[in-house]
């Protein structure tokens, strides 16, 4: 599905792409820096919602609403993968 | 008009997502590190998605916008409570003021000993 009727400027929307991206640096830099585990599962989970937010920005960008689709997919995903880290390093002996 | 009143939504979304990433890389403690990314970031989703549904009308995008924003609100909540919990769990230290404030740290030990004496 292709649109074409954008009134957004192209700026804008490279501005917060650029934006985003730094989020994503910062947040990667604390998953490869974090004292413990639960800061990283912690940092992942804002990953993947920049990578939604990438993906939301990508529709502005490119015309296809079909990108939208795959934010839905990602969002439904990051969750479950956080609640299943969370769920399986309760216990304090768990390893990783 | 629409068209400047979306470019402001989106430039202040992603703004929030930096504040987000900033407050990752800048709180001292698991806890606050959770409470910035959970609560800035679904905030910037929800700007930006809001600029979407004013660009691109239609019911495609309205209906699949108000599904994200309803679904990433209703979990971002929780995935934030069991991360905190899991920390609780395995213990991971508070982190305090270096000041002598005796009373909020027994209150905060004695909530994490209840917490793992429980479970």
């Amino acid at each position: 599905m292709y649109s074409e009727s954008f009134e957004v400027p192209h700026l804008v929307v490279v501005l917060a792409q650029i934006i985003v991206c730094l989020a994503m640096f910062l947040s990667a830099w604390r998953v490869w820096k974090g004292p413990t585990v639960m800061d990283r599962v912690a940092a992942l989970d804002l990953f993947a919602s920049l990578i939604m937010t990438q993906f939301i920005l990508l529709v502005f960008s490119s015309g296809f609403i079909s990108y939208l689709d795959v934010a839905t997919a990602i969002a439904i995903v990051s969750f479950l993968a956080t609640v299943a880290f969370a769920r399986y390093l309760e216990r304090e002996e768990a390893e990783l | 008009m629409i068209s400047i009143l979306a470019s402001c939504l989106i430039i202040l979304g992603a703004l929030f997502t930096l504040v987000a990433g900033i407050g990752m890389v800048r709180m001292p403690d698991l806890y606050c590190r959770m409470h910035a990314a959970t609560k800035a970031g679904a905030f910037g989703v929800g700007l930006i998605l809001i600029a979407m549904v004013m660009i691109i009308p239609g019911p495609r995008t309205l209906i699949q916008g108000l599904l994200i924003v309803l679904f990433f609100y209703l979990t971002a909540p929780i995935a934030a409570h069991m991360i905190g919990r899991a920390g609780l769990l395995r213990k991971i230290e508070l982190w305090r003021v270096q000041a002598e404030e005796t009373e909020v740290t027994d209150s905060s030990n004695q909530a994490q000993s209840q917490l793992t004496e429980r479970s």
